[in-house]
């Protein structure tokens, strides 16, 4: 009873000094909503409109036509005409274009014999005979870029010739579940609510023992009968509130702005949402035991927000990963979050088929809170 | 004599090297308000924090209102009340909202809670000043809210660690009035200081230094026991004087107030007045004209004794 009217004085407390922070309630707001506009607008995986040039040692119509329908893909986008290979070089070394087309004197006689086209003799499938008809040359630095010109690689050139193309059959047929248009926003917008949370939830109560720490409070709290973990919980109350607003602006917008389908069960969202925030919590309230002063609880969500960002899944897939970074993924709380999230917001799972991803929240936010309630001493040794 | 409030024994506390109390040995005696005298850094603070289990003693034993510490400071938390020296309510709540945080963490609530937060409200005249936030208030304000949240749950015994360090001499005195009303009611009280004045006001005292404590004893007793005379010169060249005085074996310190000096001479002395005006070593300085007169030891001069260094 006592302990309960305990908690309730903290929890009231910290809602308080909520209220009248503005910048940190503005924060609230603001982070989920400019963060998805970022991600959702700004980040792209499907490229588009490469700026490219070309090295045209035919000039003729023929190689005209084959830019234009190159063009066409919107892939690229032609933009600069060189004169030798070596100028193309040194436009892609400053980044002027990132990709260079060379279309060789003979493109025409090149096209004729090429498998797409199938003259007769000689044998057009024969590697000897038949040769690509214009080449390349790409940044390859950068994987996107250098993924989206090889995938002009086979591209059919229906459009050069007048009659239908020789078309081979594709060795496998390939069936996109979920998100068949490859948007990126369907695959973005899930994950991003286990960043966003993965940020403020432990960025606030990371502060929050600090902060009394730093402003002198503690010494009077702990000269009171509040228990640890009656301070801890009356602090992380008002969090998970804030958490679930968060999650809300998120898919909400994400839903109305960037046509993010929820297909599955709101209740198993709400759960599994919980279990995230809690884990997420409860982490920094261990870190907010650990710093000494706000800078460095700072610092050290910085360290854990990192590689919940780049291992998590949220922007590579988990099982690119080499083995040791797996384990350590499997580690984060935000790994699993966003398994179970873009499972139930997209293919509309049961958490119970991912009772594993539930049970490490589970198991991490107990240890957590257990960590942290040791950790925090009532004296000032 | 009734059971003491506070009992130590050899008590010891070090930071690393540093021995912040040594052997302390402390009775504060029930319904009385305790001082501690000594300079920033002597060990004040770190003793409060003992006795109100913040820290653990390094050797030593402590027993507060019969709960011995380190083991039982959880039970005795409900039945102390400690003002920290820095304010450590909410600066950004206001008076009411604190109070009413103190009381909740007590287990205080409903019609009780408020009676209790108003009457408090009342003795400590912040009616006015209920909505308004502890960050902007005075710090004579501010020192009267932390004593209100102190108390707000009737401690047996208040800590109050250099309570009055950023208050006027004004409301200084109305603070002091207020905890001798406490005092009256049966609540034991032990109050760190640094002004001889407040020091004075205590009816007992210690006044510790490096960690140890000196002396001990009503401030009556401690000028009566203080083992020095004092005597006040009027004379001229009193600057020359002091230094030539110091040199003198029984002389413990000279210190200058205005047109007089203020020399403590060790009590193995009996007639201080008539060895002065026989140190020929003086006669250039201490003219026939001079006036030499003894008079009655303030805490001060205790102090100085006391923490004995020659200055």
């Amino acid at each position: 009873m006592n302990s309960l009217l305990r908690i309730q004085a903290v929890f009231i407390k910290e809602l308080m000094q909520l209220k009248r922070d503005r910048m940190t309630f503005g924060m609230v707001l603001m982070i989920p909503l400019i963060q998805l506009m970022l991600f959702g607008y700004a980040i792209n995986t499907n490229v588009r409109g490469i700026p490219v040039g070309v090295v045209d040692y035919s000039s003729s119509a023929l190689s005209r036509i084959l830019m234009q329908t190159i063009g066409a893909t919107q892939v690229v986008k032609f933009s600069h005409q060189y004169m030798t290979v070596a100028d193309a070089e040194a436009a892609i070394a400053r980044t002027e274009v990132r990709a260079v087309l060379v279309i060789p004197k003979d493109v025409g006689q090149r096209l004729a014999r090429h498998s797409t086209v199938g003259l007769a003799t000689p044998a057009s499938s024969d590697q000897e005979t038949s040769r690509p008809v214009a080449h390349w040359l790409v940044d390859g630095s950068d994987n996107m870029i250098a993924g989206a010109i090889k995938s002009l690689r086979n591209m059919p050139l229906a459009e050069l010739l007048s009659k239908p193309v020789n078309r081979g059959v594709p060795t496998f047929e390939v069936t996109l579940l979920y998100n068949p248009e490859q948007r990126t926003a369907v695959n973005v917008v899930p994950g991003l609510v286990a960043i966003i949370l993965t940020m403020t939830m432990i960025m606030f109560t990371s502060a929050a023992i600090v902060r009394e720490r730093e402003r002198g409070n503690l010494e009077m709290l702990i000269t009171t009968p509040v228990r640890p973990i009656e301070l801890m919980l009356g602090k992380i109350i008002p969090y998970m509130f804030i958490g679930a607003i968060q999650v809300i602006i998120i898919l909400g917008l994400g839903h109305l702005i960037f046509n993010v389908p929820i297909n599955g069960s709101l209740i198993q969202l709400a759960g599994a949402t919980f279990l995230f925030i809690m884990a997420s919590l409860t982490l920094g309230l261990v870190i907010s035991t650990i710093a000494r002063n706000q800078l460095q609880s700072m610092q050290m969500t910085i360290f854990v927000l990192l590689p919940s960002i780049l291992l998590s899944g949220f922007v590579f897939p988990y099982d690119g990963m080499p083995e040791p970074a797996q384990y350590l993924s499997e580690v984060l709380p935000a790994t699993h979050f966003v398994r179970l999230i873009r499972g139930v917001v997209l293919r509309d799972v049961q958490v119970v088929d991912m009772s594993f991803d539930l049970y490490w929240l589970v198991i991490f936010t107990l240890v957590g809170l257990l960590v942290a309630s040791l950790r925090f001493k009532k004296n000032l040794d | 004599m009734s059971q003491p409030v506070i009992k130590t024994l050899g008590l010891n506390r070090n930071f690393g090297d540093l021995k912040a109390i040594q052997s302390l040995d402390l009775e504060v005696e029930k319904g009385t308000i305790y001082g501690f005298l000594g300079p920033n850094g002597c060990g004040k603070t770190t003793a409060i924090r003992m006795l109100t289990g913040l820290l653990k003693p390094t050797s030593g034993e402590v027993e507060v209102l019969g709960y011995s510490l380190p083991d039982d400071a959880e039970k005795l938390r409900r039945k102390i009340g400690y003002m920290t020296q820095r304010f450590s309510l909410y600066e950004d709540l206001t008076v009411t909202e604190n109070l009413q945080f103190v009381a909740k963490i007590y287990g205080l609530s409903g019609s009780q809670q408020k009676a209790r937060i108003n009457e408090l409200l009342d003795i400590y005249g912040l009616e006015n000043q209920s909505r308004q936030m502890a960050g902007s208030m005075s710090g004579g304000q501010r020192q009267r809210l932390g004593l209100a949240a102190a108390i707000l749950h009737k401690p047996e015994l208040l800590f109050l660690d250099e309570p009055t360090s950023a208050v006027d001499p004004e409301n200084r005195r109305e603070f002091w009035e207020q905890l001798f009303d406490l005092c009256d009611q049966g609540t034991s009280i032990l109050v760190s200081t640094h002004y001889m004045d407040e020091a004075e006001r205590c009816h007992k005292l210690a006044i510790l230094e490096d960690g140890v404590k000196r002396a001990d004893g009503s401030p009556d007793e401690l000028m009566r026991t203080m083992g020095a005379h004092v005597v006040e010169i009027a004379s001229s060249n009193l600057r020359e004087l002091k230094q030539e005085l110091l040199l003198l074996p029984p002389v413990v310190s000279a210190a200058q107030l205005g047109a007089r000096l203020r020399v403590l001479i060790a009590d193995s002395i009996e007639d201080p007045v008539g060895y002065l005006r026989q140190q020929n070593s003086l006669s250039g300085n201490l003219s026939a004209s001079a006036s030499l007169a003894l008079v009655r030891p303030s805490l001060e001069d205790v102090f100085v004794t006391c923490t004995g260094k020659r200055r």
